[in-house]
């Protein structure tokens, strides 16, 4: 469990990043900071790994104030994925894996072996092993530092804008390993992006920040969708252009047992199955020709993770 | 050549004390850049002076520095010292303009996320800083290692042992081939140290080969599929 409470981070040109904030993100859930640019998500970030120390107001692992111990060893218990990598460009795959454990002075072979291991558990080809990063795409170099970050097994992964580089294709890939390797390993995940969609696929807690890491709500993706709290979330959830409220599409003439959804300003968003015109759940039949029944598109999906 | 022939003993001999003489200057330049060029990429104040200060060293002719010397360091004017000093002074003054770039050249992400995975300050920059320099390092380094060589010849003048006694002893008895052998001898010596500096660099930095075959590969697909 991390507990940040009441921290103000004011750089020393004056910028006040973080304001006042306070949170608990529960262990072994992923809690999601998503904002726009420069509302403080990344200062957030690295105040737990005390990359930067906040001015004011703590912050607590397992009940632990972080500022008590030494900040390199903190560093290395907590894993760290940030976008672009951050790989060693000096060193090949199986080094960068193995950076932590080796500084930690693990064994070289030891380290090796494990970070063969890790390369299996993100998904990466072992023969990628002995190339230099620059020798990789960026959806491979992201899964290097995916992999790095859980090299100590860390109990805490830390992860600003992993996927914000790579394409859509392979964002899609890469969160949906994401979600798994959450489900096998159960770590605390604190996942910055401005991206509402990659923040409601893989958020337990999703928190929706303004400038000065103001909270505008904290909530899973559900309660956030059904209540957003203020025009600000309903414009920035996309709530407030009909984006996420779907109906069914009344201009199509259905073949079979699906039926065509449209978001609000009639873009086509999916299908869904209604076996003999029933929608599942809906309890009653769906005509093609009204708006009789309207489903939330992404719910279910971030209901899974 | 007949003159190389027999004169080779004293040409070698000049070729081996040019060779010892300007290994000095290269090292020394080499190492003290290192904490005074991280100095200057550290803090602006450190910059300024430090570049300033090179700047002005390096203005002053060879000569110059190689007579004033003596007077400084309390040495005779006649002591290879004289030369080694001034020559130091040059490459230091070369190498931490170099080392400053050397270590601003270095990828601010990739620094902060060595300090996020745990690194030490100084494990950090033994480990990560400063061979992600080496390649802007080794090229100051190479400029250094080809002006000390040819620089040294003018403290001939001032009688040290190298290979410019060729050019004034040749000069002075108006015999062409002497000066010729000088600057073939020179330029061998040059060539020599610039060939080991770069084949170090490629045995110590592997990762910019592999960048580079990657870009060429890369580009033949590219020219072969199109
Ligand atoms: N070292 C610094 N010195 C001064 N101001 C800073 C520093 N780092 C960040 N800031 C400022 O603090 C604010 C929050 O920055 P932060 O990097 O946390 O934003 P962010 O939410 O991560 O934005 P982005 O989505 O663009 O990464 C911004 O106004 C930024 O300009
Ligand atoms: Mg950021």
């Amino acid at each position: 469990m991390i507990e940040f409470h009441s921290v103000t981070k004011r750089f020393p040109d004056g910028t006040l990043a973080v304001e006042d904030f306070s949170l608990v993100l529960p262990s072994r859930k992923t809690t999601v900071f998503v904002g726009s640019s420069g509302c403080g998500k990344t200062t957030l970030l690295r105040m737990i790994n005390r990359m930067i120390d906040p001015s004011s107001g703590s912050i607590e692992i397992d009940g632990v104030d972080i500022a008590s111990g030494s900040a390199v060893a903190l560093r290395r218990s907590i894993g760290y994925v940030m976008q672009n990598s951050g790989l060693l460009p000096h060193r090949r795959v199986i080094d960068n894996v193995a950076t932590v454990p080796l500084l930690k002075g693990v064994k070289k072979v030891d380290a090796h072996t494990q970070a063969m291991e890790l390369l299996d558990t993100v998904g990466l080809d072992r023969a990628l092993a002995y190339r230099y990063p620059s020798q990789l795409s960026g959806g491979q170099q992201q899964r290097v530092g995916v992999a790095r970050g859980l090299a100590v097994n860390p109990n805490i992964l830390l992860m600003d804008e992993p996927f914000g580089a790579v394409d859509p294709i392979v964002r899609d890939d890469l969160q949906q390993e994401l979600l798994r390797l959450q489900h096998d390993l159960d770590k605390t995940v604190v996942f910055v992006t401005h991206d509402i969609d990659e923040a409601f696929l893989l958020g337990d807690q999703v928190v929706i920040l303004e400038k000065g890491a103001q909270i505008a709500q904290v909530g899973t993706p559900k309660e956030i969708l059904a209540n957003p709290a203020s025009d600000f979330v309903a414009s920035f959830i996309g709530a407030d252009r009909g984006k996420r409220r779907l109906a069914v599409d009344s201009t199509v003439s259905r073949s079979g047992d699906d039926v065509v959804l449209v978001d609000g300003a009639g873009y086509v968003a999916g299908v869904i199955e209604a076996p003999g015109g029933v929608l599942p759940g809906a309890g009653a039949g769906v005509s093609t020709n009204s708006r009789a029944r309207s489903v939330s598109n992404k719910t279910d999906q971030a209901g899974d993770a | 050549m007949l003159w190389l022939w027999d004169n080779l003993d004293l040409v070698l001999g000049l070729t081996a004390d040019h060779v010892r003489l300007s290994i000095i200057p290269i090292v020394v330049g080499f190492i003290v850049c290192i904490p005074f060029g991280w100095l200057a990429n550290r803090y602006t104040v450190a910059r300024t002076i430090l570049l300033t200060l090179g700047g002005v060293l390096f203005s002053i002719p060879s000569l110059a520095l190689f007579v004033t010397l003596p007077a400084l360091l309390g040495t005779r004017i006649l002591d290879e010292a004289n030369v080694v000093v001034a020559l130091c002074i040059y490459a230091i003054a070369v190498m931490v303009r170099g080392a400053a770039d050397a270590f601003s050249s270095v990828s601010r992400d990739v620094i902060s996320s060595s300090t996020a995975v745990g690194f030490s300050a100084v494990s950090r920059f033994w480990t990560v800083e400063f061979p992600l320099a080496g390649p802007v390092l080794l090229a100051s380094l190479r400029v250094v290692s080809v002006s000390t060589v040819s620089l040294l010849s003018v403290g001939s003048l001032i009688g040290v042992q190298s290979l410019g006694y060729l050019f004034i002893n040749g000069y002075q008895r108006d015999f062409p081939e002497e000066i010729l052998i000088g600057i073939v001898f020179t330029v061998i010596v040059a060539v020599l140290f610039d060939t080991i500096l770069v084949l170090v660099g490629r045995l110590l930095m592997p990762w910019t080969r592999a960048t580079r075959r990657r870009r060429w590969v890369t580009s033949a697909t590219a020219s072969v599929s199109a």
